[in-house]
């Protein structure tokens, strides 16, 4: 493992029972990037985040965090988590909490600095279970962020946060990563890896499918969508070639193609009175699903 | 959420070449440990659900049997008297172990607590050590209630060194109930954990003798129950005749064994 790999999955396999939940997966995060982990359901990114914390052993394979096994108690304190299905202590009120985690690391933020970083100063003195889902979600991260950490590990870190305080972790996550952090994010908004990530892994069954930049896996999808406004009528349209598929909305024309420009120049000759032309190249979504498709067909 | 940078990556490089900042001096360490049982207590004892019955039940019923219902009696019977004294104060000592650990950890277990501070840096016992330390603080505080009830109300005629002793076998007394405690946390469900401590909690009640004497059919099964044991102790402290050692063996022998079989399931199964 180089200086530059703070976390690796290196040929790891895992099985509960007759379930393979990984199936010879390598993974690396490298320093200074957000890297998100996305997949179906059961795809394997829990147990693989889980052995990359230690609180798993691979059953073939190695995974160390910081050239380290995670099983260390200081390998993790580079290490700041945010699972998904989490209840903290009721009782103790966010300082508390923010103070107890703190106290875990050697060189920690003090509490009130990490809640004001996090946005969640008026919170401070207010009872856990008394938060709203989405307030709780927002300890959590601050709970994850007080120690400094240099890798996070942040599971849907979004879910359940209304637009504005999903706006404002989106841009904390990007002054960490600025700031040399390293994330590791799984999340189920696609929007938010593709707003996010530097790179993407993509996990169906057990097994890393597409790894790359955004762009990279969007380019497995090579088609493009076209939407216009025209008189032109999709019968017509779908027989020409390079069309995969056409839709109408009401006077608006969908066009799935795979080659654009073809269809465009097609499309300007054929109806001089063609408006509101759209071009879109596919989304991490559709890539998403187009490459998940394909590994459970 | 503001810019505020989280790193601050400036000690020297390690030999694989990370910067070393997990370096982490006792002194911080021990405050980890002392934080967490700090924070533990005062969860417990915030809770309603859990501080009012355990801090409570046992000094009420003891004013209850021995002051209100059979005072009178109890006052011409310093023998009897003694017996409902350290039948209610084990009592007391042993609810905050077996339900802090019992429901308490079946339920962090399920609701994800325990995995998220597995997956923290919290030093490694941590988790185990402040749930003792609240188990003996609730210890502390029924000792506490417990001996003022008999010195006032219950006319038990106790001396500076008695209340000591008891305090002390108290406070160490609390260990093997929450060994038990976690014993049955590490195994069951969340939603069994309650139905599973109270029914050893109420049969360990009765089945050990410390609330009532047992036929003699049943009194060679009582000696199975740790809370027997803790009775002998507090008897032998407060005067009668008793086996110390066996006793401390007993307990300390069920506190070791199952807290080994508790930590082993933990890191195998969490």
């Amino acid at each position: 493992m180089n200086n530059d790999c703070l976390a690796e999955l290196a040929g790891v396999s895992k099985r509960f029972g007759k379930i393979v939940a990984l199936d010879g997966v390598d993974l690396k995060v490298r320093r200074g990037e957000l890297f998100a982990l996305l997949g179906p359901n059961g795809a394997g990114k829990t147990t693989a985040i889980s052995l990359l914390l230690g609180l798993r052993q691979p059953d073939s394979g190695s995974a160390h965090l910081f050239g380290q096994l995670p099983q260390r108690v200081e390998t993790r304190r580079r290490v700041g988590v945010m699972m998904q299905e989490v209840t903290l202590a009721p009782d103790l009120r966010v300082r508390e909490l923010v103070d107890l985690v703190a106290s875990y690391y050697p060189n920690p933020l003090i509490p009130d600095a990490v809640l004001e970083m996090t946005d969640t100063a008026p919170l401070r003195d207010r009872p856990y279970g008394k938060l709203s889902a989405g307030q709780k979600r927002q300890i959590q991260f601050a709970l994850a962020v007080c120690g400094r950490p240099w890798l996070l590990f942040l599971d849907e870190p979004t879910v359940g946060l209304d637009v504005q305080a999903r706006e404002l972790m989106w841009s904390t996550l990007r002054q960490l990563v600025e700031d040399g952090s390293s994330i590791v994010l799984t999340t189920h908004y696609l929007e938010e890896a593709e707003a996010l990530a530097d790179r993407v892994a993509v996990l169906a069954k057990g097994r890393v499918i597409a790894e790359g930049t955004v762009n990279e896996i969007r380019a497995h999808v090579v088609r493009k969508r076209i939407t216009c406004v025209t008189s032109l009528s999709s019968e017509e349209v779908a027989t020409w070639p390079d069309v995969q598929s056409v839709s109408r909305d009401q006077q608006r024309l969908n066009i799935t193609a795979s080659n654009a420009e073809t269809v465009v120049r097609r499309l300007l000759e054929a109806d001089e009175d063609l408006e509101e032309l759209e071009v879109r190249r596919a989304g991490l979504a559709e890539a998403f699903t187009e490459l998940t498709q394909e590994v459970v067909a | 959420m503001n810019g505020t940078g989280v790193m601050s990556a400036t000690s020297s490089e390690t030999g694989r070449g990370f910067v070393d900042l997990t370096a982490m001096p006792g002194r911080r360490v021990f405050g980890a440990y002392l934080k967490e049982a700090r924070y533990e207590s005062v969860r417990m004892l915030r809770s309603p659900a859990f501080g009012i019955p355990f801090l409570s039940l046992p000094v009420a019923l003891y004013l209850l049997f021995a002051v209100l219902l059979f005072g009178e009696a109890l006052r011409n019977d310093p023998k009897a008297a003694l017996f409902v004294f350290t039948g209610f104060d084990v009592m007391g000592v042993m609810g905050p172990g077996l339900f802090g650990f019992g429901i308490v950890v079946a339920t962090e277990r399920e609701q994800g607590l325990l995995t998220l501070k597995r997956a923290l840096p919290m030093p490694p016992a941590a988790y185990l050590l402040a749930k003792m330390a609240m188990a003996m603080v609730f210890g502390v505080i029924v000792t506490a209630t417990m001996i003022a009830a008999a010195l006032t109300l219950g006319h038990l005629p106790l001396t500076v060194g008695q209340c000591f002793s008891i305090a002390a076998i108290n406070i160490l007394g609390a260990l093997p109930f929450c060994a038990l405690g976690l014993f049955i946390g590490t195994r069951v469900s969340a939603k069994a954990a309650p139905a599973i401590t109270n029914l050893v909690y109420l049969a360990m009640i009765y089945l050990s003798g410390i609330m009532f004497p047992l036929p003699k059919t049943m009194q060679a099964t009582a000696v199975i129950w740790p809370a027997y044991h803790l009775d002998q102790l507090m008897f032998r402290a407060l005067g009668a005749p008793s086996q110390t050692m066996i006793h401390v063996a007993v307990l300390a022998s069920v506190t070791l064994l199952l807290t080994a079989l508790s930590i082993r399931r933990l890191a195998r199964i969490g």
